[in-house]
């Protein structure tokens, strides 16, 4: 195994772009565990923590250019405000200690259908940018995950950074586990409600090969809301959204939960959701941010 | 490959360091520093915590070429270089509160312990709660759960810590 350590990005690109079988590696949450237990073993590791620029975020217009090694601790200091589902998601990971290394580029890289990064990024429409020696590619993160831990990504391309677009509404999210710290999600969800374009963006996590939107469920829930006065919706309605939302899920059974309970955690998860972000809605707050 | 960094203010350098490597590995095996503990090997216990660049993270998750250039500070560096026998102050509240049972965890506590009180009480912003201090130590396991003696420990860490700012002295 070799231990490539460039400096640069173009040097990066140009290392992933002569080795595409080389592992990049920011915060080794991921990669470093495959290592030590030796379910891996890739041909050469690019380390992208000398890499200037990728630990760092940004306003890009209205929206967040977030590098995409920037660490979840850094999320949650920094961008509460600017993405708050995503920084919440971001809370939830692990321990202080994988926060401090952990990104949402590891995420998006490793592609487990269990990240927590991912359901954020559906809900508010991210976009992913990737960058090879051939240029760059925004791919929309609803576009983005393909099968089980594949992705849109190329084999030369490197993910650079995470385009996140301004709230308009509020966001949640909420995740299923054992404990209060170091779980891998069982299930997790996100909401954003887009008052600008009256749309209802979703995410799920840990509920199927891939992470999932609930199309069905966001086209319910945004005929359903009241976008004016932003009153609480319908008991009715808002089972209907939880069952919509577990419906569009396909888990399996596997040693962190049933097919079944997580259906019903969802279904759970979901309505508390939109419960909560439609009072989020009529205070205001989220609207202005 | 070779690889050069500080671990706790003084330059080391390992040779002939697998690509694969972990920092633990290269503390523990090449250095002579088996302070920082290994046991999962997969970030999920804490005890290989260790200080790289300023900021607490898991030595096994750290690839040893990663360390390269970088400032790494252990368990062993905790107490204040050249103070011989001399335990630092939350070594102390350990100790005191009797929070030490195997002792295996205890490394990994102490390192990110004092991460907490240092982001804290020694920095003038108070005593950090129950509440604070369960969620700073949340990715630390103790398999002996010896947990409310730890957790006292580091709250009694933080006083005298939070009493040394208050008093202007040490």
């Amino acid at each position: 195994m070799e231990f490539l350590s460039p400096a640069t990005w173009e040097e990066a690109l140009a290392a992933k772009s002569e080795r595409p079988d080389a592992v990049p590696i920011m915060g080794g949450t991921d990669v470093m565990v495959e290592i030590n237990f030796d379910r891996r073993r890739p041909p050469a590791l690019i380390d992208l923590t000398r890499v200037p620029g990728l630990r760092e975020w940004r306003a890009d217009g209205d929206g967040v250019r977030l590098g995409a090694g920037v660490p979840y601790t850094g999320i949650v200091d920094a961008l509460g405000g600017a993405a708050p589902a995503l920084a919440a998601a971001a809370r939830s990971v692990a321990s202080p200690q994988i926060r401090n290394r952990g990104s949402v580029g590891g995420n998006l890289g490793g592609a487990s259908p269990a990240g927590d990064a991912h359901p954020p990024l559906l809900a508010t429409d991210a976009v992913v940018e990737l960058a090879s020696v051939g240029g760059v590619r925004r791919v929309p993160a609803r576009e983005f995950y393909l099968g089980p831990r594949r992705t849109a990504r190329r084999d030369d391309e490197l993910i650079a950074a995470v385009l996140l677009p301004a709230p308009a509404g509020p966001q949640r999210f909420a995740k299923v586990g054992t404990r209060n710290a170091m779980v891998i999600a069982v299930v997790s969800f996100a909401l954003a409600l887009d008052a600008r374009s009256r749309t209802v963006g979703t995410g799920i996590g840990s509920a199927g090969p891939t992470p999932l939107r609930a199309p069905g469920a966001e086209e319910f829930a945004a005929a359903e809301f009241d976008w004016e006065g932003g009153a609480p919706l319908p008991e009715s309605a808002v089972h209907r959204f939880g069952e919509l939302v577990a419906a569009a899920a396909r888990p399996i059974d596997d040693v962190r939960g049933s097919a079944g309970y997580r259906r019903h955690a969802l279904a759970v998860l979901a309505r508390r959701a939109l419960a909560r972000a439609a009072a989020d809605y009529r205070e205001g707050g989220a609207r202005c941010a | 490959m070779r690889v050069t960094f500080e671990v706790n203010g003084r330059p080391v350098t390992a040779d002939d360091v697998w690509a694969g490597e972990s920092l633990l590995y290269v503390l523990r095996e090449r250095l002579g520093l088996p302070g920082s503990k290994n046991a999962c090997e997969q970030g999920e216990c804490g005890s290989c915590t260790v200080y790289l660049d300023g900021v607490t993270v898991c030595a096994c998750m750290v690839a040893a070429g990663q360390a390269h250039g970088r400032r790494v500070r252990t368990v062993e560096g905790l107490s204040s270089p050249g103070g011989g026998q001399r335990l630092d102050a939350v070594q102390e509240a350990f100790l005191e509160a009797g929070a030490v049972q195997c002792g295996f965890c205890t490394p990994g506590l102490l390192v990110q312990a004092d991460d907490l009180v240092g982001r804290t009480a020694r920095r003038g912003l108070g005593v950090p709660g129950d509440a604070e201090i369960r969620e700073h130590l949340a990715g630390n396991l103790c398999r002996c759960t010896g947990y409310e003696a730890i957790v006292e420990a580091v709250r009694l860490a933080a006083e005298r810590a939070d009493a040394a700012v208050r008093g202007g002295a040490r």
